[in-house]
Formats: structure tokens, C-alpha cells, sequence
């Protein structure tokens, strides 16, 4: 058995990106999810869309190439791509309600296994964060998860309920964590993919959903 | 025509009174009105309510939160209540905790349709938007098409400050690339409409009427930004 490793962010979020196919408009969260822009495939094109109305910009911009007026859903400076164009917030969100955009990428506090999250609102903290988030949930084709598999105090995030104020119900169809790739299926969790050295029975014992295990597991695909 | 230009910062907002509803556009620090802002702060009108995609932010710039830390805002209305971030505390976060001012959190793109809703003369709309979650609660539900949503009411505003990139004296507004973002929905949907604006304000009809983002009639006030004035 190879030795036992945790999956960095950055292969987490080339996993994900690895799934988008030719010509999906892609809307990466705040944090996390935006790594996924530093993966790339010259045999697909894909197209960014960010909430605050953007559509079709490239990557972030070199120090002293940054344009103040171009800025990702993160707010950092992006540059411009051949074919981009800007809309007003109301139409980037009908963009996103009207089901244009082909996949959101999120991050997120807990999963549960019927596709609920969470990445809002922690009770003991007043107010929350929801952004566009809830829109984004509502509205895409698809919401991927990129997040770590349990809490800093091990606590699991890949759960059978979520405990915490969810975003959405039922929209999760993947999820990566730092243990492996996973569909959501009608029947629950499904383990795609494992990180190098972790047996699925060591994987479950890190869940509190019932994982499902297919006959054809494999092990976690990085980039080439 | 009627002269919509204002000579300073400060005229433009002299006579905003205590207790009315401020909206200020921007997200990731683009296409925010800080020289409006900072005048505003400076003319000191208080129990305002301010509609923002946030609350301000933790960096040292002029945006809403000059106006939420000085006491001004009796309440907000933003997409952010709490920083996405626990260990970004903003000086609203704070007050917001210890209960100095009052919040209504809103889903960014039902922020946005709120405010279009407003300037278009609707008296609702239904969007599947935070069905199943706690936001949702109270709100009047139903079914289109096998899919539920939830009805969102207007939302007007009294005064809208406005970051434009070009203007002319009729007041139709150009805008550059992700400085749009709310400015055009909150330059329509406000009862008065003041804009600072980064470049020389032209003579009517110098401006290409096709490629105008707001039209005049909306504009009430234009102040050009002074070369000492708050770029970024």
C-alpha cells in the first residue's frame, strides 16, 4: 500500500476542473474553488463567469498588469479575454437563475448525503455570508464541492444531515475532499476515487454517512 | 436642459437627511462611490439605511462601513452579515454583535433583482432562491412548473450614489467593464441619483446613444472626481 497521504487544494481542485467539459460556462466560488482556474486543458475551452457580471475573463493579472476596473467574484484583479463581456448584477444572477452557468464550484462546512450543504451561517456567530451563493445553488446546471474532510478538531463534514443552516437542498453532484472524490448519488455518497495509501474502510471511518464503495474504486487522479 | 452638474462632492449631498435609505454599489472594491461616501460621512446625516452587497470591508478605504463605523446606519441591507471569514472583523461585524445596529440579509442575486424590481414598477417576484432554507421562512411560497419559490418584494431607495466612468451633461452613464455590477440597477431604482464620474463630463450628444448603460432621465446629480479625490 502506498504511503497514506492527504490531497493538497490544488489537486482537490484539478480533480473538479478535470470533470468541466468543452464550452461549460464555470462559476468558481470565493477561495478554494477559484484554484481551479489554475487548471487547464488545451483540448476544452471553457468559459469563467463571475457573479459581479463577467463573462469569458482569463487568468489573474500579473503584478503592474492589473486593469483596477476587472476583478473576479473574489475581487482580485483577472485579465481580459478575447470575447469577454460585463452585464449589470441583475443580469449576471439571471444568467445564473436562468440556468445558463454549467457548473458552480463551492466551498463548503458540511455535506450531507441527499446533496444538502452548508457553507453560510454558523449559529454561534451571529449574521452569515451568503453572497450569491444560495442563487448560484438554486440556479446551476451543477454544484461541485470542494472542501477539507473533516474540521481542524476532526470532526467529519461529510455527514447524513447536515447540522448547520443549509444553502440549498438536494443540489450537491460531487464533492472532493482531501481524502477523495465522491459522487452524490439517489442512494448516498459514492466513492469514485480514493488519495493515495487510504482504503475505503479507513475513508468511512472518516464519514458519518454510509459510504458506497463500487467495485470499480480508483485511486485519485492527478494532473499529468 | 436642466443643469445636473454639481461643482463638489459635498454639494451634491448637502441637503440628505437624517433617517432616509442610501444605496451603495461596488463589489471587490470596484465601482464604489467613495468620494460620495466620504462626503456624506463628512455631512453627517444619521439613521440611515444603507443597501449594499456588504457592510464594509476590513481594508482602510471609504466604502459603507465609514458610514456604519461613525454611527450613521441604523441598519443594513447586504448579501454579507458576517465576514466569510470569522477572523474578519469589520467595524459592523462588532456593532452588528453588540447589537448597535440592525441587518436584513439577502441573497446577492435576489439583492439585485430587488432593487430592478423597484426601478421597473413590479410589485414582486417569485425565484427559487433560498427555498429550503432558513431565509425562507415566513415568506409567501408557491409552486411553478413543479418547482417552488418565494415571493420577494421591491426595493426602493431614496438616494443612490453612483461610481461612473463617463457621463454627459444629459446624464446618460457609461460604465467600465466589473465597475457595473449595481450601479445601474441602483442609479434606477433610487429617487435621487447622484454620480461621481472619473472622467470629464461632455456635452451632451458626445457619447454614443447606443452604448449608453443608463439613460439620463434616471440622473439627477454629476460631480467629476477631482485629481485629488478617491480613485481606487
Amino acid at each position: 500500500m502506498a504511503e497514506k497521504v492527504k490531497l493538497e487544494r490544488q489537486a482537490m481542485c484539478d480533480r473538479l476542473a478535470m470533470e468541466f467539459q468543452d464550452g461549460w460556462i464555470v462559476n468558481l466560488g470565493v477561495g478554494m474553488p477559484t484554484l481551479c482556474s489554475n487548471y487547464s486543458d488545451s483540448s476544452r475551452e471553457i468559459i469563467n463567469h463571475a457573479e459581479n457580471g463577467v463573462i469569458g475573463y482569463g487568468p489573474l493579472a500579473k503584478e503592474g498588469e492589473e486593469d483596477r476596473h476587472l476583478v473576479n467574484a473574489g475581487g482580485q484583479k483577472v485579465t481580459p479575454l478575447p470575447g469577454m463581456a460585463c452585464v449589470h448584477h441583475a443580469d449576471s444572477f439571471m444568467m445564473i437563475r436562468g440556468g445558463m452557468i454549467d457548473v458552480t464550484v463551492m466551498g463548503a462546512y458540511e455535506v450531507s448525503e441527499n446533496g444538502d450543504f452548508a457553507n453560510w451561517r454558523i449559529p454561534s456567530r451571529k449574521g452569515g455570508g451568503i453572497g450569491g451563493a444560495m442563487d448560484l445553488a438554486a440556479g446551476a446546471k451543477r454544484v461541485f464541492i470542494a472542501m477539507e474532510h473533516t474540521t481542524r478538531d476532526g470532526a467529519t463534514k461529510v455527514l447524513k444531515k447536515c447540522t448547520l443552516p443549509i444553502t440549498a437542498p438536494g443540489v450537491v453532484k460531487m464533492l472532493v475532499t482531501d481524502l477523495g472524490l465522491f459522487e452524490i448519488t439517489p442512494q448516498g455518497f459514492k466513492l469514485l476515487e480514493h488519495a493515495p495509501g487510504w482504503s475505503p474502510e479507513e475513508i468511512q471511518e472518516q464519514t458519518e454517512a454510509k459510504l458506497i464503495i463500487p467495485d470499480d474504486l480508483k485511486e485519485f487522479r492527478f494532473r499529468s | 436642459m436642466k443643469n445636473k452638474i454639481y461643482k463638489t462632492m459635498d454639494d451634491a449631498v448637502a441637503d440628505i437627511p437624517d433617517g432616509v435609505t442610501i444605496f451603495s454599489p461596488g463589489f471587490g472594491g470596484v465601482g464604489v462611490p467613495r468620494n460620495l461616501l466620504a462626503a456624506l460621512n463628512r455631512q453627517g446625516a444619521k439613521d440611515l439605511t444603507g443597501v449594499s452587497n456588504n457592510a464594509g470591508t476590513v481594508d482602510e478605504h471609504v466604502d459603507i462601513g465609514t458610514l456604519v463605523e461613525a454611527g450613521q446606519m441604523k441598519k443594513m441591507i447586504c448579501a454579507f452579515t458576517a465576514a466569510t471569514h470569522p477572523s474578519q472583523v469589520t467595524p459592523f461585524t462588532k456593532m452588528y454583535n453588540d447589537g448597535e445596529i440592525d441587518a436584513e440579509l439577502v441573497p446577492q442575486g435576489t439583492l439585485a433583482e430587488r432593487l430592478r424590481c423597484a426601478a421597473a414598477g413590479i410589485g414582486g417576484f417569485y425565484t427559487p432562491t433560498s427555498v429550503g432554507t432558513e431565509l425562507a421562512e415566513g415568506k409567501e411560497h408557491r409552486e411553478f412548473n413543479g418547482r417552488m419559490h418565494v415571493l420577494e418584494l421591491p426595493l426602493p431607495g431614496d438616494y443612490g450614489l453612483i461610481r461612473a466612468w463617463k457621463a454627459d451633461t444629459a446624464g446618460n452613464l457609461v460604465f467600465r467593464l466589473t465597475q457595473r455590477n449595481f450601479n445601474p440597477l441602483m442609479a434606477m431604482a433610487a429617487t435621487v441619483t447622484i454620480v461621481e464620474v472619473e472622467n470629464d463630463i461632455v456635452e451632451a450628444g458626445e457619447l454614443d446613444p447606443d452604448l449608453i448603460h443608463v439613460a439620463g432621465i434616471y440622473v439627477d446629480r454629476l460631480v467629476r472626481i477631482p485629481e485629488d479625490g478617491i480613485w481606487v
